[in-house]
């Protein structure tokens, strides 16, 4: 790697690591310290290594640097001693003894207790999603603005906000008791799952970083499938769905980065080591009775990654869909249980059925169904899902559809 | 919007003449039917199946056999669903598997308790 990659390349990896341990040690009262305290360092690497003085080992540097700051921080700092430091999470009497672990294991846990931490009703889901990307990820302000097309201000105002939130509601970061985790676990999931959907179905044009955030949201959903507490069949079910999907990274996305829908792809880009991988989390997933929607989600994608168009996969999956929307209604399940119900019982059915939704991919869809069964409606439909139609993605699908109906 | 309860009654006779095979089948019109109601989102309550078996309670701690209603009119399940009128909501149950099987659906609305 070439040096000037090499910092922000470090950044993306032992930020989030340095962060989780000294936030851990200093609570979510003082996180702005561990937040100071970490990017001081990288600030230091970044001004020592400017003329090409690598040291030997670059990560074992930031973690002494980050280390000795910590330290001296809690020496020197005397109000902090003698205020705050009957809170820390570690009794110390001296700081000079104070240990601070960057151990893989321990960095593990920290950020572990950071998620269960950062993903709390209490604050808003898009401020989790942010917050998780910060401190969880590493992403600078101006990515995550950048994945939510925003700006930097508003996306610092948010977690501002939400940080400020969590400690007036003295938020621990700690692990929940074995009895909570069930609840607990089920605010995480809900953020990796649409942290995930932000990489994945994002507006954002920057492709590169849409793959990180669903890679980084696999990533952490993996931290809890590896921890014995954690290991349970919903987690199992929803890392199982993101190894499907991931496995059609490199069909999905065009050279001008603009979506290739799934009937268009060329099945010998999708990724047959991610296949084998989401099966294997599908059936360690089946153990017990519980039946979540990551599980529906999970077998739609399972049946999504077979690649002959058979008439038995499209009605297991509109079974699926079914079981999916009696569970928990949304517009997306509604649209593809139509689309299901057409491959496999045919496309006259499905318009009865079209005809009773609504929403704004309504007129996408019945142009779909018209296709070919009455073209003239057809192409009013989709005129139509035009003028409604909220980005450029959307239009440029709708425009290829009406070119096929001449 | 307002909920209705959707009461689905039966000749109960009927289903112990089914094989196996037969009530795997019934599955999917029901799939189906309550996947439409909730594609539409007017699906409130999934509801339930009920036991043909049952019992009936009466003044004086009187306790009887079986549900107090001729066996063909017996009560197989329930669901609630978001309608705006009952119009719509007995609209809604046209498309219901039980009427194939010669059963009906009774709609109610039903009324938020006094506080």
């Amino acid at each position: 790697m070439q040096n000037h990659q090499l910092l922000p390349h470090l950044y993306r990896t032992e930020y989030r690591k340095i962060i989780a341990v000294l936030a851990r040690l200093f609570g979510f009262e003082h996180i702005q310290i561990a937040e100071d305290l970490t990017s001081d360092t990288f600030l230091l690497a970044s001004e020592t290594w400017a003329n090409d003085k690598l040291p030997p080992n670059p990560t074992a540097w930031l973690y002494t640097v980050a280390k000795n700051k910590a330290k001296d921080y809690l020496k020197h700092n005397t109000v902090f001693e003698q205020k705050v430091s009957q809170h820390l999470r570690i009794e110390t009497a001296r700081a000079e003894e104070l240990n601070i672990d960057l151990s893989e294991a321990n960095i593990n846990d920290s950020q572990l207790q950071m998620m269960f931490a950062i993903c709390q009703p209490i604050i808003a889901v898009e401020a989790q999603i942010g917050l998780a990307l910060r401190i969880l990820c590493g992403f600078s302000i101006d990515e995550i603005a950048d994945a939510f097309l925003s700006n930097k201000e508003t996306i610092n105002k948010r977690l501002f906000r939400a940080k400020e939130k969590l400690r007036e509601q003295q938020v621990k970061i700690e692990f929940p008791d074995s009895k909570e985790i069930n609840k607990r676990l089920e605010a995480v999931l809900i953020t990796l799952y649409l942290l995930f959907n932000e990489g994945y179905y994002s507006v954002s044009s920057n492709t590169n970083l849409r793959k990180d955030l669903c890679l980084e949201a696999m990533r952490l959903t993996y931290l809890l499938v590896e921890n014995r507490a954690t290991d349970l069949p919903q987690v199992n079910a929803l890392f199982s769905l993101m190894c499907f999907h991931a496995s059609r990274f490199e069909a999905r996305i065009d050279k001008n980065g603009e979506i290739i829908i799934y009937d268009e792809q060329d099945s010998n880009l999708w990724n047959d080591e991610l296949i084998s991988r989401g099966t294997h989390y599908l059936i360690r997933a089946s153990k017990g009775d519980q039946l979540t929607r990551y599980h529906l989600e999970a077998a739609i994608a399972y049946w999504h990654t077979q690649k002959a168009d058979s008439a038995n996969k499209w009605e297991n999956i509109l079974q699926l869909y079914n079981k999916l929307l009696i569970l928990e209604y949304s517009p997306m399940a509604a649209l593809n249980r139509t689309y299901a119900l057409a491959k496999a019982e045919g496309k006259k059915k499905a318009i009865i059925e079209a005809e009773k939704l609504t929403g704004h991919l309504y007129h996408s869809l019945l142009g779909y169904l018209y296709t070919d069964v009455d073209n003239d409606k057809a192409l009013e439909h989709l005129q139509t899902a035009l003028k409604m139609a909220k980005t450029s993605a959307e239009k440029t699908q709708i425009r290829k559809n009406i070119k096929k109906l001449n | 919007m307002n909920d209705f309860l959707l009461i689905f009654r039966r000749d109960e006779s009927v289903d112990l003449q089914m094989t196996p095979e037969q009530l795997t089948a019934i599955n999917k019109p029901w799939q189906d039917w309550m996947g439409s109601l909730a594609a539409q989102n007017k699906l409130a309550d999934s509801g339930n199946r009920l036991h043909p078996d049952g019992r009936v309670v009466k003044p004086g701690a009187i306790v009887t056999d079986g549900p107090y209603v001729e066996v063909k009119e017996a009560i197989g399940g329930y669901i609630v669903v978001r309608a705006a009128s009952f119009d719509e909501a007995a609209e809604l149950s046209k498309g219901c598997p039980i009427l194939d099987t010669n059963g009906t659906v009774e709609v109610r609305q039903i009324l938020p308790m006094a506080h």
